[in-house]
């Protein structure tokens, strides 16, 4: 876990105001100094002559100086390790980061080790496989989720996750392109957009990076935004069933914002990754609503469907229809990107993958994903007995909870220190996430409903 | 040269939407597919075109003998532990296991003062190589040795380091190109090298073979130094080494403040498929406003990536237990092995061959002769596939790199086929 250093010399508007108050070794980086933003810790450089310390003179990647803090799940998990510190004998429970707790099933396992046994065998043996994926398993995306979408095996790009093709997804847009995300969102679009240099500097007092198009989702326009009020952006960043607020838009929506993006000639990258989630019958892809391959990337994940986080496989669709403005078919730089800054996901990991989508396996599935949704349940009564405001759950891993007026990270601190309960402040994810708290759904039953109980004794 | 839309659509044979997002022109600056993938396409073509030959595959370094048991069990034995209670894992820490991290520490840079937490594990070099990339951005200069692996100069062309490609020289233009022949003892002649930002090393060489000696490392190192420049040293070979030629870079005193490292598990340990790799960035590596680029390395690892798979990293800690590094070892001689006799193959036809000594790689001399020239008659006389040196820069114009890996009877077969072509 590290801090935010200010850039030496500090030129942006974010810097730091004890510049000059006090002095540190350049290699001592874990000195903080306690700031307005309790959660933000700053420190100050030393100029490098000032040392013996040889500094290179490579210039620091200015797009990277732009970041505000830490991404902001190691930050959340660095206020929940101090948390254990300081009550050492706290059963801490974490409702935080959305990390699957529950066994992968048997079936699943047992497939990935079968392939680990045969590695070591002649017949077995397999060595660097294809850069998109094993075909096999791209087929088998194709038929489980788009089946009857027209989407083929071809246009399937099986990855090390969803967090990783975002990233490979910005390296092939590159910095000339603008974006729209919505706010709040998962943190990792707006971020990888700094980084890629697609945004100009942070404002403090909007919360907001320029150049970036912040699409608002509140309870007031039912988590969908207004597209009469968003100006046109090359690319539209779209997650549904949503992280952080739960909602899964709904069709008629989807058709609204294919037909925005198909009259503004703009790239839609849909992140599905919480499809499975949906109780009703919100469209589980972009691809259902018709005219979406000419306009759509989609993005997803085995993480939360197979409890693969640690595991590592995921998948993004590019349809071959999809064209950038001199009719370039965007699925051929992919293949570039993917062929050049990636070489495959590991070939345990995709055989796990082959098995999850055997009948046995979607069976298995299934049921570990029905054992979220009631622990979303639960949660979500939980907060509607004690008389908030709460969004999400139904389609989604996470409950959205309002607390009107307040500071989130405030909420988060006073949550944590009353009831040893991890939760993520709705600020991480955008100024519109102030006034909320994200609750994930993952956890062990014992946990959840533990977690309840203090969220009751706490509130009532 | 943008090609009007209108245009490409209809040579597509349709004329539907297309969208009004303009194509990265970095994208467009690359020359061709990656080197790789064209080798594979050469090779498709060629057993389409004679199903019945029996295509012997020297070209792609890939892995070809079974991972050792011990290192494989402890894999499945992850994989069956989480579907355990106990046993299961989430989200990992994206910079690596601490126990794998501290094992790669104590393994392979023991004494260098390189510590667990500069090391971070990930899913192999080729991942790596442009997660460093996104960290230096587009307003570096790099120099690349000539000839190099492809990644580092792709990479440079896809993040908007490279400006465009000249076809008279063959070169991208804001690239430095450090040409590495047997006249420089493969190595760059220093002495006539600009700055640049960023001066990637590949040492042993992929595809030359050439290990760098420790003369030769310190030259690199002091010229880093006094040019505050960064190296970015791959070592994915190191295993290889016969002699006493240095195994990483931080082997060099002075090498903390100013490389980074990258390795990869692929070729030490039949990792090709299973991907594992680390990168090493020193706490003493500073820009030139003194902020440590490990940070910003560590927040690139946080947010583009969400670590190497679990079941990997298991595979990786087994890898380096005694018993483990012991049966990696016994594969690693096998394919050193191999080297020996495709050295000895165009020796014995009177052909000048590099490398195969500190590196799975032989690289052949054809005075004269182009070298696609070359690796398309080798393939279809001989059916054996080779990598054409041109493929990794202008500078491996006139030479054929042999990789050393499969089967002793493939290479067996391979070194027969060559003697009866090449005689």
């Amino acid at each position: 876990m590290y801090c935010l250093m200010s850039s030496w010399p500090s030129m942006s508007s974010s810097s730091s105001c004890f510049l000059g108050q006090t002095h540190f070794d350049s290699r001592t980086p874990n000195a903080c100094l306690p700031t307005k933003d309790s959660w933000i810790c700053k420190y100050v450089a030393t100029p490098a002559t000032e040392t013996t310390a040889h500094t290179t003179k490579v210039s620091r990647n200015a797009n990277i100086a732009k970041l505000q803090a830490g991404y902001l799940f190691p930050e959340i998990a660095r206020r929940r390790s101090a948390h254990m510190l300081k009550y050492p004998e706290a059963q801490v429970i974490s409702l935080g980061i959305g990390d699957t707790t529950e066994p992968i099933p048997e079936v699943i396992t047992s497939g990935m080790a079968k392939k680990a046994h045969a590695l070591s065998t002649l017949e077995g043996y397999s060595g660097y496989g294809a850069e998109q994926g094993e075909k096999q398993l791209r087929a088998a995306i194709a038929l489980t989720y788009y089946g009857d979408l027209s989407i083929e095996e071809s246009d399937i790009f099986v990855s090390d996750g969803a967090k990783s093709d975002i990233s490979r997804l910005q390296v092939m847009f590159g910095s000339n392109v603008t974006m729209a995300v919505q706010d709040p969102s998962y943190p990792a679009y707006v971020d990888s957009s700094v980084i890629l240099g697609q945004t100009g500097q942070f404002q403090k007092d909007v919360e907001k990076y320029r150049n970036i198009e912040y699409m608002k989702c509140n309870p007031e326009n039912g988590f969908f935004p207004d597209l009469s009020t968003v100006s046109r952006t090359d690319i539209i960043f779209f997650c549904s069933p949503n992280n952080p607020t739960g909602n899964a838009a709904t069709r008629e929506q989807l058709t609204r914002l294919v037909q925005f993006a198909k009259d503004n000639g703009s790239i839609l990258v849909y992140d599905s990754a919480y499809a499975m989630y949906i109780s009703d019958d919100s469209p589980r892809s972009i691809f259902e609503i018709p005219g979406a391959k000419e306009v759509a990337i989609e993005v997803s994940s085995f993480s939360k469907y197979a409890g693969f986080t640690g595991v590592r496989l995921g998948w993004t669709v590019v349809p071959k229809e999809l064209r950038y403005s001199d009719g370039f078919p965007v699925a051929k730089d992919f293949n570039r990107i993917v062929c050049t800054t990636f070489n495959g996901a590991s070939n345990i990991s995709q055989a796990g993958g082959m098995a999850c989508l055997s009948p046995e396996g979607l069976e298995a599935m299934h049921k570990v994903v029905g054992f979220y949704k009631e622990n979303t349940n639960r949660i979500m009564e939980t907060f509607t007995s004690l008389g908030f405001s709460v969004y999400g759950g139904q389609n989604a891993p996470y409950v959205w909870v309002r607390f009107p007026g307040q500071s989130s990270w405030d909420v988060f601190s006073e949550i944590l220190e009353k009831t040893h309960v991890v939760t993520t402040p709705g600020s991480g994810f955008g100024p519109a996430g102030d006034g909320f708290i994200r609750v994930s759904a993952f956890g062990h039953r014992g946990n959840v409903l533990e977690a309840c109980k203090r969220f009751k004794q706490l509130w009532q | 040269m943008l090609i009007p839309r209108i245009y490409l659509a209809l040579q597509n044979g349709r004329v539907g939407h297309g969208t009004k997002v303009p194509r990265n022109i970095n994208m467009e600056r690359l020359r061709n597919g990656y080197l790789f993938s064209e080798i594979c396409r050469r090779e498709l073509e060629h057993t389409q075109k004679y199903p019945h030959a029996k295509l012997i595959k020297l070209g792609i370094g890939d892995t070809t003998e079974p991972i050792p048991d011990i290192i494989t069990s402890a894999m499945a034995e992850h994989a069956h532990a989480l579907s355990t209670i106990r046993g299961y894992r989430g989200y990992g820490a994206e910079q690596g296991n601490m126990e794998l991290r501290n094992a790669i520490a104590q393994t392979f840079y023991r004494d260098m003062g390189i510590k667990a937490n500069e090391v971070f594990v990930s899913d192999g070099a080729q991942c790596d190589i442009s997660r460093i990339q996104m960290l230096l951005g587009s307003n570096v200069t790099v120099a690349v040795q000539d000839p190099s692996f492809p990644a580092y100069m792709d990479s440079s062309v896809i993040i908007g380091q490279s400006g465009n490609f000249k076809d008279e020289t063959g070169k991208y233009e804001n690239i430095l190109y450090m040409n590495c022949g047997p006249e420089s003892n493969f190595f760059p002649d220093l002495s006539n090298t600009p700055r640049t930002d960023i001066i990637f090393l590949c040492s042993p060489n992929n595809p030359t073979g050439h290990a760098a000696s420790r003369q030769q490392l310190e030259q690199l190192v002091e010229f880093a130094k006094a040019n505050g420049s960064i190296i970015i040293h791959d070592s994915a070979y190191a295993a290889y080494i016969t002699d006493e030629s240095p195994r990483s870079i931080f082997e060099i005193p002075g090498g903390r403040e100013v490389a980074i490292e990258i390795s990869s598990f692929s070729k030490f340990a039949g990792f090709t498929g299973v991907r594992l790799g680390w990168t090493v960035v020193p706490e003493e590596l500073l820009y030139s406003n003194g902020f440590p680029v490990i940070k910003d390395y560590n927040r690139i690892v946080c947010t583009c990536f969400n670590g190497a798979s679990s079941i990997a990293q298991a595979g990786g800690l087994a890898c380096l237990s005694s018993d483990g590094y012991l049966a990696m070892n016994a594969v690693l001689d096998y394919y050193k092995e191999n080297a020996k006799i495709i050295i000895d193959t165009f020796t014995s036809l009177g052909l000048k061959v590099y490398g195969g000594k500190n590196a799975p790689y032989m690289w052949v001399h054809f005075p004269g002769l182009r070298s696609w020239d070359v690796f398309n008659e080798i393939l279809e006389k001989t059916h054996i596939i080779t990598v054409p040196g041109t493929g990794f820069g202008p500078g491996g114009e006139g030479y054929i790199r042999v990789s050393a890996f499969g089967h002793r009877e493939s290479v067996i077969e391979a070194s027969r086929r060559l003697k009866n072509l090449l005689k």
